[in-house]
């Protein structure tokens, strides 16, 4: 699959080390269409190709990636400016199961840098709120300075049809929000075990504990659904990079039913 | 005006507890406010109570060397807190403070200690109630420790 050429036409600093991309095709055409939890492979010509999941709306102008500079064709990205090229394969990967949750009430719960992907699935149930029922979003990070999506989030927690609580590890004297572990919400969160769908995306420990407490409430292996992103480096599942267990992320995942992996993401080795 | 008995019987911690269990906890309780910014307990003062909070938010805070107080976890409605009450030398790890005007019903840790020890069935449904809490704060403290969402690059 060859990179189309995507111009970036927007770069946004959403903190010290994350940034978001808005990109148009080069061409003039359409961009291309994803579902919720879905990626790209994103091209720097001369560094290197990395998989991001996509953050913005799916009905959007723009595509929209949100990622941290953390390796070195990360780093180079985050010196993109407006107007440079860059290119973009994909969509690659299983989305999240929106289809599936609908009807039901839908816990989403990120940590980190786990938001952004998650964030299309925010604003699918938000088109169309009325399929699904009592929505919350349960975000955790490790500081204040570290949330993503700040003014979003406060115009989300605006609404009546959507629960937002956000948490910090560490609380500073500005902070008055909630500091703790972003699993401590899952007990009081306003959802109906039974029978509601969960997504969870964020560091695989936290996953796993996220998991666990959702669990201790009640909700079922199969109503929850997490993001693994490992080692994505030819997004087909051919190079063998992925691989957890029987299963390669890039292909399979980065969805992934929790009753399906949820052995592997017990053991430390794999 | 709801007595102390059906109080701490709509709060989750006592959720399942039996009629009898609660009347006798109830004698132990008393309801308290705290003013916004107020310490409802300071570290390493003695533990005599342990609180659940009906509303409002406490802040469980720590004295650390570089940074003066800070907040290490907030509660709220519905929550409990205090375990120290339960261990010798009963001297409390952590401070509380209030956030806003909050609402909480002290039980009285003398007391609660004493009804354990005479009502071995009450005193293991307390102890499997708080073992829970207890599990759940080392669980959110390993967590903390781990710094999971560390940019480590």
């Amino acid at each position: 699959m060859v990179p189309e050429l995507y111009r970036v036409q927007r770069v946004r600093q959403e903190t010290h080390d994350t940034f978001t991309l808005e990109l148009r095709p080069q061409s003039g055409a359409a961009r291309l269409t994803f579902k919720p939890g879905q990626f790209n492979m994103l091209y720097i010509f001369g560094t290197g190709e990395v998989p991001i999941s996509v953050s913005g709306n799916p009905t959007g102008a723009t595509l929209v990636h949100t990622t941290r500079a953390v390796g070195r064709v990360t780093h180079v990205m985050s010196r993109l400016r407006a107007g440079d090229v860059i290119g973009v394969r994909g969509p690659f990967g299983a989305p999240w199961p929106i289809d599936l949750a609908r009807g039901h009430d839908l816990v989403i719960v990120a940590g980190g840098i786990g938001l952004p992907p998650l964030r299309p699935v925010i604003y699918h149930v938000l088109a169309h709120r009325g399929d699904y029922g009592r929505v919350v979003l349960l975000y955790g990070t490790r500081t204040p300075e570290d949330i993503l999506f700040r003014a979003e989030l406060e115009r989300w927690r605006a609404r009546f049809d959507l629960e937002l609580h956000v948490t910090v590890d560490r609380g500073t004297p500005s902070w008055h929000g909630n500091v703790g572990v972003v699993t401590s919400l899952i007990p009081k969160a306003p959802f109906d075990a039974r029978s509601a769908f969960a997504m969870i995306c964020g560091p695989e420990v936290m996953i796993r504990f996220t998991a666990m407490e959702l669990e201790r409430r009640g909700v079922g292996t199969d109503h929850i659904y997490v993001s693994l992103e490992r080692n994505m480096k030819c997004a087909v599942g051919f190079c063998g990079h992925c691989q957890f267990g029987p299963h390669f992320v890039c292909r399979e995942g980065p969805v992934f039913a929790y009753d399906r992996v949820e052995d592997l993401v017990h053991r430390w080795e794999v | 005006m709801k007595t102390l008995a059906e109080l701490l019987a709509t709060h989750p911690f006592f959720r399942d507890f039996s009629p009898e269990h609660l009347e006798l906890l109830s004698g132990c309780a008393s309801q308290q406010r705290v003013d916004e910014g107020d310490f409802l307990f300071r570290e390493g003062e003695v533990a005599k109570a342990f609180y659940v909070v009906r509303h409002g938010s406490i802040a469980v805070t720590a004295v650390t060397p570089h940074q003066g107080l800070v907040t290490i976890q907030t509660l709220g409605e519905g929550d409990v807190l205090g375990w120290s009450w339960l261990v010798k030398p009963y001297r409390w790890h952590f401070g509380a403070r209030a956030l806003e005007p909050t609402v909480v019903v002290g039980l009285d840790a003398a007391c609660v200690r004493g009804k354990c020890d005479q009502d071995s069935k009450f005193g293991y449904e307390m102890m499997r109630r708080f073992a829970q809490v207890m599990a759940s704060r080392l669980e959110a403290t390993h967590l903390q420790l781990m710094n999971v969402y560390e940019n480590r690059s």
